[in-house]
């Protein structure tokens, strides 16, 4: 059996922060704290979570636009999280990102046409400019852009043309898989439906592999065959996509679900409010990370780290409470 | 009377392409204690209203015309002094950035306490007094201690409680919150979603609500307009707007927003796409202003700019082919 796609184990990073006045003793923000997950060929893994939860930190891990304190990230069965600069640059080729910002993500001096030759130059992917005007105006095809585009400028397109074009630089060197870092979140909702299709018509037509990056529930729900939620630095829950937006089994998971502001005046609801923020990750808490926040929290949580465990074939969930008998499990 | 009427206001902007109509001929009101939204994507205005009610827009960028009457007042006539006790007094409003709206070399019971002080003449330990009365209605724990933080000590969250109880001091008849949650995580909007709506019970407040958010919108508002590049295009009940949207644009809006748990209820499609982009601003159109986009639209809509109609009680839409119900025609 082949390999999956994309492999990270116990993926661990932290940074190094001053704390005190005159940066004294140095502590650690730990961004990511033992990650792992896989993602096959052709698939869709979403990582949910709030600001600071680590999710983008596990992106760049991926894309190794950083360096990880620990774990590994494997990318067809071959580590690529020791590969030296060198090693890793051929490689970049697999694996593409497309930014947040559209504004601030694309060179505001070079024209759209040397915005999608870069990466086919980089990786020697057309030879001569007449082969090289080739795949641009291909490129601009399959993002649905006018042939014209090539010649302009990115200030001469609103913020989801330029989100195209972004896609289009990432289509550029034919990857196997994209990170979407909040691709659509900046985009106004017309716009945004309109990016959201062509990635997923993309996605059929090319057999793209993407780790969506996300905190919008509700378009992670329309994208998606699996999600991952995010909490401190952890996965809480990972599942299939049926699974969680039907049976969530983490209390995170229910109470991010329950938060979603509906479009439909008057539909019932049974919101749980979390008290109070997000716990800083310079000094989690002890034993499960949600238990100052978690509705359901027992002693047991306060002291011992619940780890992931499968509780169906297609999910699994990190919490104590399905440790209980069902009686006394309200997530049962 | 209703507490605030605004009559075709137009805020006219001067940029070097040209005269941009930001604000292009709005009317609507606002009755006491309701919660009015106004929705719309980038651009359409909705900001720009409000800051325009509140006469927040420089003289030396833009101009608006029309009239704001406020409890009787046309407040774009008032003087600069007039229109000064009334911010932050019988009007408060709430910006979207926490972070950038605080300052932050003040504590923030200085900066709930500068209103108290210089509409209600409090001294200043009456008002840092009020202040933690302020902290503690707005749900921030240990008000005593917080009431001498500075904002960046503060979370986003917590940063939105204080705007909310800055903008509450004075006990506002009107409140006008410039998207209040969208800056927030979803955890801690349903947090202010659901202080706003306990507060709105106590304090009695009318709310002018601006978002681009159809979730919120469904959850907090009782009437809603829809703006599109400037002008509002619809006009309706929160129950009536999402069940029978009848404008082109609002049933666009409306089908291209996922909506939570359509995977599991098979509603799960493709999302509804609105072709095109929004028109610029700096060129007069004379017919409907979603006519380049629209699907339905004639030589008509392109050449007249459709009036705003009744199509049903209290629910009106700019349109000339939006279908009218028998009663209300």
């Amino acid at each position: 059996m082949s390999p999956p796609l994309l492999e990270v184990n116990d993926l661990t990073k932290h940074f190094a922060v001053r704390t005190g006045l005159l940066g004294g003793r140095g502590a650690a923000v730990r961004a990511v704290d033992g990650v792992s997950f896989s993602l096959e060929r052709g698939e869709t893994l979403s990582i949910v979570g709030e600001s600071g939860c680590g999710k983008s930190t596990v992106g760049r891990a991926v894309l190794r636009l950083l360096d990880v304190t620990g774990g590994q990230v494997v990318l067809d069965g071959r580590r690529i999280d020791d590969l030296s600069a060198g090693a890793m640059r051929p490689l970049r080729r697999r694996i593409q990102v497309v930014f947040q910002d559209p504004f601030s993500s694309l060179n505001p001096r070079m024209r759209v046409r040397d915005i999608l030759a870069e990466p086919l130059r980089n990786f020697r992917l057309a030879r001569g400019a007449r082969a090289l005007d080739a795949r641009v105006a291909a490129l601009l095809d399959t993002v649905r852009l006018p042939r014209d585009a090539a010649g302009r400028f990115p200030h001469e397109f609103s913020g989801g043309q330029r989100q195209r074009i972004g896609i289009a630089r990432a289509l550029a060197p034919e990857p196997d898989l994209i990170v979407c870092d909040e691709a659509v979140s900046a985009l106004d909702v017309s716009v945004k439906a309109q990016v959201v299709n062509l990635l997923q018509d993309l996605q059929r037509e090319l057999g793209l592999a993407l780790l969506f990056i996300s905190h919008d529930l509700a378009i992670v729900e329309h994208m998606t065959h699996r999600v991952a939620v995010m909490y401190l630095g952890q996965i809480v829950e990972i599942a299939a996509r049926a699974r969680v937006f039907a049976a969530p089994k983490h209390p995170y998971t229910q109470a991010l679900l329950s938060a979603v502001p509906v479009p439909e005046p008057g539909a019932a609801r049974d919101r749980i409010v979390l008290k109070g923020d997000v716990p800083s990750p310079i000094d989690p808490p002890p034993g499960c990370r949600f238990h100052t926040r978690c509705p359901y929290a027992f002693a047991r949580c306060r002291t011992e780290v619940p780890r992931l465990r499968r509780l169906s074939p297609e999910q699994e969930a990190a919490c104590h409470l399905h440790d209980r008998p069902a009686a006394e499990n309200p997530l049962a | 009377m209703a507490l605030l009427e605004v009559e075709c206001l137009r805020t006219h902007f001067r940029t070097p392409d040209g005269v941009n109509r930001a604000v292009d001929g709005v009317s609507f009101s606002v009755e006491a204690g309701e919660t009015l939204a106004i929705v719309g994507e980038s651009g359409c205005g909705k900001s720009v209203t409000a800051n325009s009610i509140l006469r927040l827009i420089p003289a030396k960028v833009g101009r608006s015309t029309g009239v704001v009457r406020f409890e009787g007042r046309n407040l774009l006539e008032l003087s600069p002094r007039a229109m000064r006790q009334i911010r932050g007094n019988a009007i408060g409003m709430i910006f979207q950035e926490p972070m950038t709206s605080l300052n932050p070399v003040l504590t923030v019971g200085r900066q709930i306490g500068e209103s108290l002080r210089l509409h209600q003449g409090l001294d200043r330990r009456r008002a840092e007094a009020r202040a933690v009365e302020m902290l503690t209605l707005v749900g921030i724990p240990e008000p005593q201690r917080r009431v001498r933080a500075y904002p960046h000590q503060l979370s986003g969250g917590m940063r939105q409680r204080v705007m909310i109880a800055m903008a509450l001091a004075c006990n506002p008849k009107l409140l006008i919150a410039d998207e209040p949650t969208t800056a927030l995580d979803v955890t801690i909007q349903a947090q202010i979603l659901d202080l706003t709506r306990d507060l709105k019970h106590r304090v009695g407040a009318a709310i002018i609500l601006i978002t681009h958010d159809l979730g919120v919108v469904a959850e907090v508002a009782s009437r809603v307009i829809v703006m599109y590049a400037g002008r509002k295009i619809e006009e309706a009940p929160v129950a009536e707007l999402f069940r029978r949207p009848r404008h082109p644009y609002t049933q666009g809006l409306l089908g291209a927003v996922p909506r939570l748990g359509s995977s599991l209820d098979g509603t799960r499609g493709r999302l509804a796409e609105i072709p095109g982009l929004v028109p610029s601003l700096t060129t007069r159109i004379a017919g409907c202003v979603f006519a380049g986009r629209c699907p339905r639209a004639t030589d008509l809509c392109r050449a007249i700019a459709p009036a705003m109609a009744a199509k049903a009680p209290g629910h009106g839409a700019a349109c000339h082919h939006a279908p009218a119900e028998a009663a209300a025609a």
